[in-house]
């Protein structure tokens, strides 16, 4: 079957099954590799992408589910060349080791503030609790999506 | 290197060479090679430096190394500088303290320096990245290679300006005469030739109390490219014309094929079947096709009966090869005479541990991408020992290791647990099949199946103590779990350590400190309880063994910044200290727990490290606090069950790792010992945490845990103060 896909604001047809799991069409059909496969099972947040701009496991969203959605990826971020807030804080606080869970982990944060752009510590924790990271990096990750918090709430004000 | 360093690294290798291979069995039926030679496929190979690197030039052993700089690094003409070696990134941030060395003494930009890391094709020999030996061992070794490279430099312009090379500076890429205001940059004087130049015995280094660039807190190499998705790990990489894997796992471990029908699988367009001995597996342009393949193909396996868990500690104990029937072979360290010193001690304590197997979980599985071109191979896998699994694969399909190119994209971790090929010979059998390029990556439920363990134990601890806090007997014996971390820092007087090993019932291999975290809990722990037998503090019967001066500095830097003097147990809040020193480097771990129920909160955790000058503040800060949370996991609820050659907990639903929600408040001290050489910090960092939990835990309750994991479901609840759990 074709599927209109909304990958990052740009239209892409994709000829899968309906039952196709998003994480392999964005991998294996659009060559959009920042998103990780880690356990294939919704259990380490690896995949997570932006679903109308809510985080969502794209190893466990069927192709039938997402279409008319727009799909944000980690590619999608950066602004003319530039950055997105939580990238910058995750560079910043170097909130990673092998940074393997990085993208899931920034596509989390992102989803997290635009929803509650300014999280206690606990508020953080529970968002991102989904999301493993296994080399332990969690205290600079929680340091970065303050920061990156922080930097938001100073430009809108 | 001292004879006791250089007998622990050979133990260590040991380990690391003993994981049993997975067994294909492959028998490469000539109809693949001619299928292969007849496909007609274009590649192109990726773009090296444009100079051919021969395997004469890098060496093939540790103890033949290239003598020659051009080996080690080369100086483009605009100035950029390649750097060559071995060892690989997985998360350790090496490329980044090796780049920063580099730029130290070639005395450049660290922006001007790119390190080709684990290729082999074109990085020197290298036996892996593990057992925290890139800073003790790769440091000095591109420290010695750039510093001649600079000193070449300075002869170059010496003998073009006719001066007097003792005149001149090397700095910031150039070579400069103060007298006369000239300068020459580097690539100037090179014009991207080979420096064909031996490195020499002693090249001037700089001492850590004057590094400017080393030393300094230098932000991870390339940061942007992970948190843009621009990085590709092997599991990222697309050749053309690639295709997709799938291996047909066997129903459990040691199984043969007893029957094999293809047919369904053979019927879908674009698949490829392969078996070959007990292997078997399919290649599909995509990966949904190959799932479908793979679902299509009706076989059937043997499996022999296997040791099952539930027996798991008492098989250990018995299939453990003792003294007298592997004379010489396990290690055994005998200082005084325990006997004498059991006769002495006003107490003695007999207590058993037990260590649970634990999985490593690197966060990208196992990954392969091969590809067959002219009968070579070239493979792009994430593994810790790329020369190893380059020859693992010359082995397998039985070409010379010449014809076998394997390379190391910077990995999403490994922990120890990426040291095998295991991967890379699987999508090399495929990809020969197929005729094409092939990409494997193991699901997670391979991952955790397949892959090998942290070694499950039992630890025999017998001692004595006297009234004042002496330990005066101190017997150790490990089964199965390894020899690493096995002797005490502590002095006492008599000892008698020994490592068993045994055929053990699940494939193991190295993880994050190898054996010494689990030696490091049966140690600690134990103190712990003669502490409590003569009524001391935990504190004061470890500064009480103590004479080592680094390993008095942690425990009392440690002590310090927890507030342990100041600080009380009490029923619902626990105290806890341990030591561990390990591989020239010292950590003292404080825990503050909460105990409410039979929940157990971790609170707090300081921990004090010190691994003589340190090269990177900021990424040794990162590994520490990264290990603490890796030994919460192993301490608390992660253990592999089995049964009869099945794993029964392969995914994260089962298998817990460390989440957000179990992150403590987490203070670390780094001990920078600018007079020392600088030691790894990969491994260390973890050995502590886990008797200090233990520890914690029974300052609270009284409940004495002896077993990893401790409380994978709460704590006890039968458990009465000072029952034996």
């Amino acid at each position: 079957m074709s599927f209109l896909l909304s990958v990052n604001g740009a239209e892409h047809s994709v000829d899968a099954p309906p039952d196709s799991k998003l994480l392999y069409v964005l991998r294996d059909s659009l060559g959009l590799t920042g998103t990780k496969y880690g356990c294939g099972e919704g259990m380490c947040g690896a995949c997570t992408v932006l679903l109308d701009g809510k985080p969502a496991r794209s190893c466990q969203a069927p192709l039938s589910a997402v279409v008319g959605k727009k799909i944000t990826t980690i590619e999608g971020l950066e602004e003319n060349g530039r950055l997105h807030p939580v990238q910058q804080a995750f560079v910043g606080a170097e909130a990673f080791q092998c940074a393997y869970c990085t993208s899931g982990m920034i596509m989390a944060a992102v989803g997290l503030l635009k929803k509650n752009p300014r999280p206690s510590d606990e508020e953080i924790i529970n968002a991102m609790d989904g999301n493993i990271c296994r080399c332990g990096t969690y205290p600079r990750i929680v340091e970065a999506v303050r920061r990156a918090a922080s930097s938001a709430k100073g430009s809108s004000e | 290197m001292n004879e006791q360093e250089t007998r622990d690294l050979l133990l260590e290798e040991q380990e690391h060479a003993a994981i049993a291979p997975l067994r294909y069995g492959f028998d490469l039926g000539r109809r693949d090679f001619f299928k292969l030679l007849g496909s007609g496929m274009v590649v192109c190979l990726c773009a090296g430096p444009a100079r051919s690197r021969t395997s004469e030039a890098h060496g093939q052993s540790e103890d033949d190394l290239p003598q020659s700089i051009q080996a080690w690094l080369h100086i483009a003409a605009d100035g950029k500088v390649t750097v060559y070696t071995g060892k690989v990134e997985v998360g350790q941030n090496i490329r980044t303290s090796l780049t920063q060395q580099v730029a130290e003494e070639l005395r450049v930009s660290a922006s001007a320096i790119e390190l080709i890391m684990g290729d082999t094709a074109l990085t020197p020999y290298d036996m892996g990245t593990f057992g925290s030996r890139t800073t003790p061992t790769m440091g000095p070794q591109l420290r010695n290679v750039s510093a001649a490279a600079r000193e070449y430099l300075i002869d170059l312009a010496a003998q073009r300006w006719h001066a007097d090379r003792r005149s001149l500076v090397a700095s910031e890429g150039e070579i400069t005469d103060p007298n006369s205001h000239r300068s020459i940059a580097y690539g100037e004087l090179t014009k991207g030739r080979e420096i064909v130049q031996m490195i020499g015995d002693d090249p001037a280094l700089e001492p850590p109390s004057e590094w400017r660039i080393a030393g300094t807190a230098m932000p991870k190499v390339e940061g942007r490219a992970f948190v843009t998705g621009k990085h590709q790990y092997s599991s990222d990489v697309i050749r053309p014309g690639m295709l997709q894997g799938k291996v047909l796992r066997p129903s459990a471990f040691q199984a043969t094929l007893k029957s094999f029908d293809p047919a369904g699988a053979r019927q879908i367009p674009g698949v490829t079947v392969v078996r070959d001995g007990n292997f078997a597996g399919v290649t599909a342009p995509d990966l949904a096709t190959a799932n479908q393949a793979l679902q299509a193909i009706h076989a059937e396996w043997a499996a022999p009966p296997q040791t099952s868990e539930a027996t798991l500690f008492e098989d250990v104990r018995k299939a453990a090869t003792t003294e007298t029937d592997n004379p010489g072979g396990p290690p055994h360290f005998i200082v005084g005479s325990v006997e004498q010193g059991l006769s002495s001690a006003d107490h003695t304590l007999a207590e058993t541990y037990r260590i649970s197997y634990i999985a490593h979980v690197p966060l990208e599985p196992r990954a392969a991408v091969a590809e067959w071109q002219d009968g070579k191979l070239t493979v792009w896998t994430g593994t810790q020992r790329p020369f190893a699994v380059r020859d693992e694969l010359a082995q397998a399909f039985r070409v010379p290791a010449d014809k076998v190119r394997v390379l190391v994209p910077d990995t999403g971790s490994a922990y120890g647990g990426k040291h095998t090929g295991d991967a890379a010979v699987e999508a090399a059998r495929l990809a020969k099949a197929a005729g094409k390029p092939v990409k494997l990556v193991w699901t997670r439920e391979e991952e955790f199946t397949w892959a090998y363990f942290r070694p499950a134990g039992v630890i025999d601890v017998k001692s004595g103590i006297r009234r004042d806090g002496s330990v005066v007997a101190w017997r150790f014996d490990n089964y199965n779990s390894g020899p690493a971390g096995l002797r005490p820092p502590y002095a006492f007087p008599h000892q008698a350590i020994a490592f068993h090993p045994t055929d053990p019932p699940l494939r193991q291999g190295s993880y994050r400190g190898l054996a010494a975290p689990a030696n490091h809990f049966a140690r600690e722990v134990h103190l712990d309880e003669l502490a409590h037998v003569v009524g001391m503090d935990p504190l004061e019967i470890r500064l009480k063994n103590l004479t080592d001066p680094r390993a008095r500095a942690v425990l009392e830097a440690a002590a310090q910044k927890f507030g342990w003097k100041r600080e009380k147990s009490s029923s619902t809040r626990g105290l806890g200290i341990a030591l561990g020193a390990e591989k020239g480097s010292y950590v003292a771990t404080c825990v503050e727990l909460e105990i409410a129920g039979r929940e157990v909160k971790i609170q707090r955790v300081v921990e004090a490290f010190e691994c003589g000058a340190v090269v990177n503040p900021n990424g040794l800060e990162n590994q520490i606090a990264g290990a603490i949370m890796m030994g919460l996991g192993g301490a608390l609820f992660e253990a592999i069950h089995f049964d009869n050659g099945r794993i029964l907990n392969p995914h994260l639903v089962t298998y817990r790792v460390p989440r957000f929600s179990d992150l403590p408040k987490i203070e670390v001290e780094t001990v920078n010992r600018k007079d020392l050489a600088p030691a790894g910090a990969g491994e260390t960092p973890i050995m502590a945490v886990a008797p200090a939990i233990s520890n914690a835990i029974f300052a609270a309750s009284g409940i004495r845990l002896r077993s990893l994991p401790m409380i994978p479901d709460g704590l006890p609840a039968t458990s009465l103060p000072g029952s034996h759990a």
